[in-house]
């Protein structure tokens, strides 16, 4: 049942995104609406697919590669609509979709059983560190997507180009605005992400940091957001450099995400 | 009963004659009246802009309509005819539906898409209600206009980009800015289409004005037109850092800015981001500072290639309005022939006749032996009667009232008329 629920999930990401790809490259009025009720649709039903996994499971449904990755796609879901809501930027979807879908698409790819919670980690830490480190993640997601449409509106008014999105894309000023937002939102939740996490792994495996490849790519991830909000602060870094940052810090949370966990060795592996 | 359109516009006569033939004001009037009390026309409006004068007509006979007021604006201009005849053109039908739902939709104007045309042709719809001047056919017509306008303008987006250089710096600046009413802005030098764009800011919100201008009394001149302030020459670099939006136009044969105090003045600025428009030629900013980020430097050339692209772009979207055009006058005409009530009143007629024939052949059967001047004054009886009896059902037919549609369903109901001649 809910593999079920998930795989329709999927295919309502999957026909938002290609709305919304259709929404990059030819212009037609309506489909950014089409593009938030398929989303809600896919949203709901992944809700309820969490839900069902959540009580299966007794805990958050995060162990194992397939729920955790299904799990920080949801997030990202919640904080688009959150921003649409407030923003109503519409295009804005075309933009984050995608990645919405490609993270449920390789979530799809992993196995699907539910992993029992090995009894080191039963405890109140993992819902308040996992909980807290998707959403800054998904918070930084938002904010890569958000710069990639202020690099490609920058780049429309620098080049005095202006075809294509330029129309539909908002202006600079809130592009940037919105990505600061974001990651002065998802900052601060990385931090508490790191500091219960600290504090859990001494009350867990009786040290506070153990140099563990996770804990050492979160810090990497940790210090580029430090920096885009001290560079922004202190020396007034905005618009492009800012939307470059943001980029780079999402990288390395994909890579802390992916790459730790699939290539090296990790205590917080999902599998 | 057809739709005529007489009129000129920019493309057909020069200034001299559009003002010649205007309607304005009192003529408006005065005009309408004097057309609308011609027995040939049966409802009319009369459209008067700048750029276009046209007379709007419903009439039963549109050959004789058209020289009739050819002859009324002559007389009422006090213009010969022979000297404005050939800048006119005129439609009738089809072809006059289609001009009028062209105009309203801004696919006629000198720059496609323009919107104040709508609003004219509203005023124009409004005051010919107002003198009562307009029917059943022409409110319907230009309703029709004015929603096929509306959808063009909601469909397509031929009105969307700004055709003029001031109004695609305001365009840009929106683009750039989030809102325009928090900004500061800089007018540096004079001249006229620096203060047109100017004026186009402060209408979409800019309120911190200051003027530079080499000469600083002409500055203060400037600045109270504004709503500003005068600054002096001297100061401008340290104006610069607060900054948001620059319109230059001073005649100075170099650069008044040069990279690197541009530079100098983000830094203190802190990057927030600066619009600047140079549209002095020579020009007057040091071009290189486009590379500088969060500058956007725009020369009169590059302002020039925005607003030759949105043209362009209008015309593609003219073609889709166009198609629009095409299906709502389509539905007019379907609307004007549901109209036409002679089917009908050629059924009753022939209904009515045919009960008579049908009575009197029974009469002429029971007595076959009446004579012949007694049969003749029964017949004209049964004429007489059955003719009194269609003849006010086939006048209230014939009128054009706003309940027609609801008249001739019932009509045919109630004679026990198949809807044949429907096309349904």
């Amino acid at each position: 049942m809910g593999i079920i629920i998930f795989e329709i999930a999927l295919t309502f990401y999957f026909a938002a995104t290609i709305v919304g790809l259709i929404e990059i490259f030819r212009e037609s009025k309506g489909l950014s609406r089409l593009l938030l009720i398929l989303t809600a649709c896919g949203f709901a039903l992944h809700t309820l697919n969490i839900i069902i996994r959540y009580s299966v499971a007794g805990h958050l449904p995060i162990t194992g590669m397939h729920q955790a990755t299904s799990f920080f796609a949801w997030f990202i879901v919640v904080i688009f609509l959150l921003l649409e809501y407030r923003y109503k930027i519409g295009i804005v979807g075309a933009f984050i979709l995608p990645i919405v879908f490609v993270l449920m698409l390789s979530s799809s790819t992993f196995p699907r059983e539910i992993i029992p919670l090995s009894p080191v980690l039963q405890s109140y830490w993992f819902s308040i560190h996992t909980v807290l480190a998707f959403a800054g993640n998904a918070a930084f997601a938002i904010a890569s997507g958000v710069g990639i449409m202020y690099l490609l509106q920058e780049n429309y008014l620098k080049s005095k180009r202006l075809g294509g999105l330029f129309q539909r894309l908002p202006n600079l000023q809130v592009l940037d605005e919105i990505n600061y937002r974001l990651i002065t939102i998802g900052f601060p939740l990385l931090t508490l992400a790191i500091i219960t996490g600290v504090l859990w792994a001494e009350s867990a495996w009786g040290s506070y940091w153990r140099w563990d490849p996770k804990e050492v790519w979160s810090l990497i991830t940790w210090i580029i957001y430090a920096l885009v909000l001290h560079l922004r602060v202190a020396k007034g870094w905005r618009g492009k450099k800012a939307a470059i940052l943001s980029i780079i810090g999402f990288l390395s949370v994909l890579f802390t995400f992916f790459g730790v966990n699939l290539l090296l060795k990790s205590l917080h592996s999902f599998s | 009963m057809s739709i005529l359109v007489l009129g000129l516009n920019h493309k057909t006569a020069n200034v001299d004659i559009r003002e010649r033939l205007a309607f304005n004001g009192q003529k408006l009037e005065e005009g309408i009246s004097g057309l609308k009390n011609l027995p040939v026309i049966d409802e009319i409006a009369i459209l008067s802009t700048c750029n276009r004068v046209e007379i709007y007509v419903s009439a039963k006979d549109s050959e004789n309509s058209m020289e009739t007021i050819k002859d009324f604006l002559s007389r009422f201009h006090s213009i010969n005819r022979d000297k404005f005849e050939k800048t006119l053109y005129s439609f009738s039908d089809t072809d006059a539906i289609r001009h009028i739902f062209r105009v309203a939709a801004s696919l006629d104007s000198m720059i496609i898409g323009e919107p104040q045309i709508l609003g004219q042709l509203k005023d124009t719809f409004d005051f010919a209600l107002n003198k009562k001047t307009t029917g059943v056919i022409l409110n319907r017509l230009m309703k029709k206009a004015i929603s096929t306008a509306k959808r063009v303008r909601t469909e397509t987006r031929i009105a969307e980009n700004a055709v003029s250089i001031s109004f695609a710096a305001v365009e840009l600046a929106k683009k750039i800015f989030k809102e325009l009413s928090g900004k500061s802005f800089m007018l540096l030098g004079a001249g006229e289409m620096a203060e047109l764009a100017a004026r186009h800011l402060v209408n979409n919100g800019v309120k911190d004005v200051r003027v530079a201008n080499r000469t600083y009394d002409r500055g203060c001149e400037l600045a109270k037109d504004f709503n500003g302030r005068a600054i002096r020459f001297e100061d401008l670099l340290q104006e610069l850092v607060s900054t948001d939006i620059v319109i230059c136009s001073t005649g100075a044969s170099d650069y008044v800015l040069s990279k690197q105090q541009m530079q100098r003045i983000m830094k203190e600025r802190r990057h927030k981001p600066v619009f600047l428009i140079d549209i002095s030629v020579p020009r007057n900013i040091d071009p290189d500072i486009n590379e500088l980020d969060n500058v956007y430097l725009y020369n009169i050339d590059d302002i020039q290639e925005v607003v030759d692209t949105n043209l362009l772009e209008r015309k593609k979207e003219a073609e889709k309005a166009e198609k629009i055009v095409e299906g709502e006058v389509e539905k007019f005409i379907k609307w004007m022939s549901s109209l036409n009530s002679v089917p009908i009143i050629i059924s009753i007629r022939q209904k009515a006749e045919a009960v008579k024939e049908e009575e009197l052949e029974k009469f002429r059967h029971k007595f076959p032996n009446l004579d012949k001047e007694k049969l003749e004054a029964v017949e004209h009886l049964a004429s007489a009667i059955t003719n009194k009896l269609i003849h006010s059902p086939s006048v209230a037919l014939r009128e054009n009232s706003e309940d027609k549609e609801l008249l001739m369903i019932a009509v045919k109901k109630l004679y026990g008329i198949n809807g044949e001649d429907d096309e349904e």
